[in-house]
């Protein structure tokens, strides 16, 4: 009877309070340098401690530069704060920080996985809002704000109401090319940029078990696009042999009993949720974002749609008019400014081998400015162990260090207004990446097709 | 410890859109220093100035009639996107005190709760109604009505937020006078699951 979502919260209650709420139990917390310094000092000028400081962490990712060279010094105005207050609160306060030239230096949801941090059947929070990323393993994660963050460091809980519930099916087969960038975007064009509005979701179906652990994370990556809660994906033997081995995953005896454990973290066949999404796999076809929200994603080959009802006409329009695109333009063929590779949605080796196999000794168009960020350094030495730093810069594209890089514009490195871009990021936002920056947001085989076309393309 | 929220009397500024994201709340650049503090400048930056950061007198907040709102009416998915609390300081910091809208992101919502900021939500049609009135609107979070002139919708709000609202409170304080129950959970679940337990 008990959903995955069930189980997960239920083995997490430790209180109920008398406005309804639940105290839930908090597994892992981390932080990163944009909000962690506030919220580590904001708890220590209140008097209060970490409550378990072995069980947070913190990442290197937002604020950092990804130029060849970096240290503390930073393009963004002011940024080199963040990034000295965050280590010396972390050192404070005993947490273990993956800092600048740290070897596990990384996106907070890359190294987090990576590294074993996040667990089937664990709890994690961090006040950064793609969180629910690290569902992928079978975990309950999800983004929090800086309040919160503090409210888990010294309690080492949050006060929460039970979301409602969504499961998400997607049956069939891919076709060849799309990705599960493609498949949120699908989802997210279909339903609305509010269509999970605060609801837990598991994702599941024939599709969704087919996916390797990088691109199930992708697809969870998004689920905050779509206004959930969290999104989440049983863990299955897919999941345990990527964990397997990794620093912080347990071994030996605990592996085992650990292992035991997580067998039951699956929807009984006969779970009730809220709500059931159902999508045919095979219907998917590679989309790009046309507009200012990832609802407004359509399939390449479909072109600029009509304004069809949902939301408002206005806003169709204004979004058109940022994006200086006209009702059934077609997108595929649109000249491009600038490609980006990276994020934590897409930046993990298997993308990164993807896009690599797209261009395959071509080079990008003339005139395109192309970069690639791996999402850690791990995914770094491991990309250029194969080569691929160098398949990438031969090919034109800039070869950076990890971090969030141009993903959002900080006030450092843009792209420049009226530049069009297409990213493999999770936000084609107004401004998102610099002040009039137009965002395409597409799979990274897509990005790199159009990078060496100099057009929007499919792989 | 957020400054107690009971009744509220202002006009209601309205931005019926739809996706207002954080990024447009407060943008990335305007998050100049690590503290919680200095926002209020920063507030709908990409929309409030020109790009010679003088007043775009189109924008709804510097008109005259909305400069002193405490309130905001919005569209679905409102503080959809980035987590940063940054939004609900900066909302806060210039004044506003209660977003009235179809519905929340998630983080938003919580985080607003923890602000002070009442995030409350209506229909789609209630809102226009509330837009198109003229005057003051009254917000009452104990009786959970909105009022305008003689018209009084009632709202929703769960009992953990409106309790927090009300009473200003500080969650941290709250939960920790649970500590003695969360040791005792924390001890069982240690034998349950030591893997969780990093650092022994």
């Amino acid at each position: 009877m008990p959903s995955l979502f069930d189980k997960l919260w239920d083995r997490h209650v430790i209180a109920t309070t008398p406005g309804g709420a639940a105290i839930i139990a908090i597994d892992r917390i981390f932080l990163h340098e944009r909000t962690g310094a506030a919220a580590l000092a904001s708890l220590a000028a209140a008097g209060r401690n970490v409550a378990d400081p072995a069980r947070a962490f913190a990442a290197m990712d937002h604020i950092v530069d990804t130029l060849p060279g970096r240290g503390d010094a930073t393009t963004m105005p002011g940024g080199t704060a963040f990034i000295t207050e965050t280590r010396a609160a972390c050192a404070a306060a005993g947490i273990t920080l993956f800092d600048i030239g740290h070897p596990d230096q990384g996106i907070v949801h890359v190294v987090s996985p990576e590294l074993g941090l996040v667990l089937p059947g664990l709890t994690l929070v961090a006040p950064d809002s793609h969180t629910c990323t690290q569902g992928a393993v079978g975990a309950l994660a999800w983004g929090i704000g800086s309040t919160e963050a503090e409210h888990a460091l010294a309690t080492g809980t949050l006060r929460l109401n039970r979301p409602r519930t969504m499961r998400v099916v997607f049956d069939g087969v891919l076709a060849p090319g799309v990705t599960p960038k493609d498949m949120a975007l699908a989802l997210i064009a279909a339903h609305g940029a509010a269509g999970g509005q605060g609801h837990a979701i598991e994702f599941a179906g024939s599709a969704v078990t087919a996916l390797a652990m990088e691109g199930r994370m992708t697809l969870c990556n998004m689920a905050t696009e779509f206004a959930a809660f969290s999104g989440f994906i049983a863990p299955d033997a897919v999941t345990f042999e990527w964990i397997k081995g990794r620093r912080y995953a347990p071994q030996g005896a605990l592996w085992d009993a650990a292992l035991a454990d997580w067998q039951d973290l699956a929807s009984d066949a006969d779970a009730v949720f809220d709500r059931e999404i159902r999508i045919d796999a095979a219907s998917i076809a590679p989309m790009i974002s046309w507009g200012t929200s990832p609802a407004q994603s359509v399939a390449i080959i479909g072109g600029v749609p009509a304004f069809a009802g949902s939301g408002s006409r206005a806003a169709h329009d204004k979004a058109l008019a940022y994006m200086g695109l006209a009702e059934g333009q077609s997108l595929a063929g649109l000249a491009i400014d600038a490609a980006f590779i990276g994020s934590c949605t897409n930046s993990r080796l298997s993308d990164l081998e993807r896009a690599a196999a797209v261009i395959a000794g071509r080079r990008v168009a003339p005139g395109v400015r192309a970069i690639v960020v791996p999402g850690s350094s791990a995914v770094k030495r491991a990309a250029e162990a194969q080569g691929l730093d160098r398949l990438f810069t031969d090919a034109g594209f800039e070869w950076r260090e990890s971090g969030c890089s141009m993903c959002f514009f900080a006030g450092g490195e843009s792209f420049g207004a009226g530049q069009r871009v297409i990213s493999s990021t999770n936000r084609n936002f107004e401004s998102r990446q610099g002040p009039g920056t137009r965002t395409h947001i597409a799979s990274p085989e897509t990005v790199a097709a159009s990078a060496i076309a100099g057009r929007i393309c499919a792989a | 410890m957020s400054t107690p929220f009971t009744t509220l009397t202002s006009v209601a500024a309205p931005l019926i859109e739809d996706n207002i994201d954080t990024d447009i709340i407060i943008p990335s650049r305007e998050m100049k220093s690590t503290g919680k503090t200095g926002l209020a400048a920063g507030l709908f930056a990409g929309r409030r100035y020109t790009q010679g950061r003088s007043e775009n007198p189109d924008f709804v907040l510097n008109q005259s009639a909305y400069r002193a709102a405490a309130i905001l009416l919005a569209g679905d998915n409102f503080g959809c996107g980035s987590s940063r609390e940054h939004a609900v300081w900066a909302l806060a910091e210039h004044g506003i005190r209660a977003v009235i809208a179809p519905s929340f992101s998630p983080i938003f919502a919580g985080n607003a709760v923890r602000g002070g900021v009442l995030p409350l939500v209506l229909p789609r049609a209630t809102i226009a109604a509330l837009a198109a009135s003229e005057g003051a609107i009254s917000i009452d979070l104990p009786a959970q009505t909105v009022t305008a002139g003689a018209r009084v919708a009632d709202f929703n709000i769960d009992a953990e937020a409106k309790a927090m609202l009300i009473g200003g409170l500080d969650a941290i304080d709250l939960t920790l006078q649970a500590a003695d129950r969360i040791a005792d959970w924390q001890r069982v679940d240690r034998q349950r699951r030591p893997w969780v337990y990093l650092g022994g």
